[in-house]
């Protein structure tokens, strides 16, 4: 089975060190992972903004560079959920039909492909608020939603981390509420963007918990940058560093 | 006409915390009640299933269930009008009062007449009009369209109805008690109706099979403003056309428990023909549908049943309030629906969204809403709706993007990577990221950097 690491480019550029647990885990599940070394993005920035078009090359490249894999994992749901649901802007080839139905987000993998049922090599004696992004949740049905209370209950992300030893799971209210991140939202909508942070943040500060884990980096990246303005005190990783084993 | 910058206004409504705030609560408790009534109802998801497929039937098959309503109201006595589109309709409405001699219309919400701005063309010619619903009143008194669909005061708390009303009519301006207010209107509104010439409605459903006129209500207003006066308008908007009462059914179960999360309301009345000596007028009205049922795209919409939960449980709506989406129908689908009246106007509408999702898995009758905001953004882009700034942004993300090299060269320098990334290369407004955020710091090393570094890939390889 080959596999193939896609860092998304926020990743690569901002938080390596959720690109460097996610590989560290894999290998420590023995799995081999191969990190193809042309890769930038996944097209979503530009699709996202409705910018087609723009996207197309980038889209094309991300294609070329992880064809002749059978899987590809990348620790973020949105970017997933944008090659598996909205990649319609490269050219429509075998190629890529198969990276777009190949594309698994992290927690996908571990519960789905691998079946880990353990992490022994992590312990983090905290209580943690998890937060499902919305492309996780509505996007990749990693998670049942709140909008369906006829379905039942599951999440994906959740089943990992509570087999961390020492870990505590905080409910908080709203859970499943967007945190007003959005891509190109943040910056064209800042005001209610922002907004939407500092309630989310208000709710899980309600819960007592003070670490906030997430499988998308980027809504940690609006949660921190709402945090630092008035709440030092809150913690933020990334579910591939807490199955990791990086944090204690 | 400019188009709306539903950021700034949603701005000013953000500055008023104290409203902001009220708002919120009031709307996301609105959800909260509608996700307790869809327990209650172990087969919801198969009802909205039913619903969104009853709608597709009956508009695939619009002609044939217009025309099947239209004989079905003749034969009760209605008298039928049809309207291409907001002007026609208005001018059908005011040749009817004109005809009666009517001076005075009490008019029951309708969403249909705001959108054809009816009210100023009609007191332009002189023809008074009272809105009898308690929402619409308010919001009447106080110059303003809705804020909501459902209920179009929302936006209001009952302190800021207690001094509108002491302005208007006098009465106390300390008790902002919803009893008692809802109370002063009543006794300021029932004489009004009792001496219309004429009454107005909407309709939620319009029944193929009987010629029924459905409405939903709660405040009875409807009935009362559509059976005192002699002289009956119903408006309805041609989607508005179900096929029988077992179909009615089923909108009923999801409607109100969607909207508000009451299992039924007070009233649900359905207005079949015009009491002896007076007279029933039905407005079918086009306005644009039957070209967006013809748009492959974005014909979904049409399915709506205006209960308002894809407003409700939108936390862009809850921070930017009703007025901010400068038309009509406001919130998601507001977003996919405005455009398609005006694209210019409605351009920046698409973006005032962080795309989550939520609105599609509340709606009744499971309207993709998410998904044709998405496509909105391409159509935008399409017809050249983008400013010139963000299609040269866009361009540039899309070349640096697309070429490891250029990444890379970005991606190794700091600084460059904080203009490639947040927002990812959009206008380079890194300003309204920082103004209430802070911006991440970058690291001492990308993870490429530290791949080539510890897994001993050699500097010169690296593309």
């Amino acid at each position: 089975m080959r596999v193939g690491l896609m860092v998304p480019c926020y990743l690569d550029m901002f938080y390596p060190q959720v690109g460097i647990a996610t590989l560290e885990l894999l290998e420590k599940l023995g799995v081999q992972v191969d990190y193809p070394f042309d890769q930038t993005c996944c097209g979503q920035p530009m699709a996202n903004s409705g910018a087609h078009t723009e996207s197309a090359a980038t889209e094309e490249l991300l294609v070329r560079n992880f064809a002749d894999h059978d899987y590809i994992v990348a620790p973020s749901g949105s970017c997933v959920h944008h090659v598996r649901n909205k990649f319609t802007a490269a050219e429509d080839t075998p190629q890529r039909r198969h990276v777009s139905s190949h594309t698994w987000d992290l927690p996908e993998f571990l519960c789905d492909v691998l079946k880990v049922e353990e992490f022994p090599w992590a312990r983090f004696p905290h209580e943690v608020a998890l937060h499902v992004s919305c492309s996780a949740i509505r996007g990749l049905y990693q998670q049942s939603m709140s909008e369906r209370p006829n379905d039942p209950w599951f999440s994906k992300p959740r089943s990992l981390l509570e087999k961390v030893d020492g870990i505590s799971i905080a409910d908080f209210d709203r859970h499943d509420e967007c945190c007003g991140f959005g891509g190109t939202f943040a910056v064209t909508e800042e005001a209610v963007s922002a907004a939407m942070g500092n309630d989310k943040l208000q709710h899980i500060g309600a819960s007592g918990a003070r670490y906030i884990v997430s499988g998308d980096m980027s809504c940690l990246m609006q949660l921190q940058g709402c945090a630092h303005r008035d709440r030092e005190d809150f913690h933020f990783l990334h579910l591939a560093q807490v199955l990791n084993g990086d944090a204690e | 006409m400019k188009s709306v910058d539903q950021a700034r206004n949603a701005l000013a409504f953000l500055e008023d915390e104290a409203h902001e705030r009220a708002f919120d609560t009031l709307i996301w408790g609105l959800r909260e009640r509608r996700d307790a009534a869809a327990r209650d109802v172990p087969e919801w998801e198969e009802l909205r299933t039913l619903a969104s497929q009853i709608k597709e039937h009956t508009l695939s098959n619009l002609g044939q269930y217009l025309e099947m309503f239209e004989v079905s109201a003749a034969r009760n006595g209605a008298t039928m009008h049809w309207a291409r589109d907001a002007h026609e309709h208005n001018q059908i409405v005011y040749d009817i009062l004109n005809s009666h001699g009517a001076k005075h219309l009490v008019k029951s919400k309708s969403m249909l007449t705001e959108e054809c701005d009816l009210r100023p063309f009609l007191q332009r010619r002189d023809i008074e009009v009272t809105e009898t619903d308690l929402g619409e009143r308010i919001q009447q008194l106080d110059d303003q369209p809705p804020t909501h669909i459902v209920g179009p005061a929302f936006q209001k708390t009952p302190q800021d109805v207690a001094e509108l009303f002491y302005r208007v009519y006098g009465s106390d301006p300390d008790r902002a008690d919803p009893v008692y207010l809802a109370q002063v209107m009543r006794e300021h509104t029932r004489p009004l109706i009792l001496s219309a010439d004429a009454g107005m409605t909407g309709a939620n459903f319009a029944v193929a099979a009987t010629g029924a006129i459905v409405t939903v209500t709660n405040e009875g207003n409807a009935d009362l403003s559509g059976n005192v006066p002699r002289l009956r308008i119903c408006s309805v908007g041609i989607e508005k056309i179900i096929p029988g009462n077992d179909e009615l059914a089923v909108f009923i179960r999801l409607l109100t428990r969607s909207a508000t999360g009451e299992r039924i309301t007070q009233y649900t009345s359905h207005f079949r023909k015009p009491r002896a000596g007076s007279e029933m007028h039905i407005v079918l009205v086009d306005n644009g549908r039957s070209a967006r049922l013809a748009d492959e795209r974005f014909w979904p919409s049409l399915k709506c049943i205006r209960c308002g939960a894809c407003m409700n449980t939108c936390p862009v709506y809850r921070r930017s309030g009703g007025l901010s989406y400068g038309g009509t129908y406001m919130g998601p689908i507001g977003i996919i629906t405005m455009p398609a009246a005006d694209i210019r106007r409605y351009r920046e509408l698409p973006f005032a969204s962080t795309i989550n999702g939520s609105c599609s898995n509340v709606c009744p009758v499971q309207i993709d809403i998410h998904e044709q905001i998405y496509q909105w953004r391409e159509v935008m882009d399409d017809h050249g709706q983008f400013s010139t700034t963000k299609k040269a942004a866009m361009k540039v993300a899309g070349k640096v993007l697309s070429n490891p090299t250029a990444y890379r060269a970005a991606a190794e320098s700091g600084l460059a990577a904080l203009r490639v990334l947040p927002h990812f290369a959009l206008y380079m407004r890194l300003n309204a990221w920082g103004r209430h955020r802070d911006v991440p710091a970058p690291p001492n090393e990308t993870f490429h950097r530290w791949y080539a570094r510890t897994r001993g890939r050699a500097e010169g390889d690296q593309p």
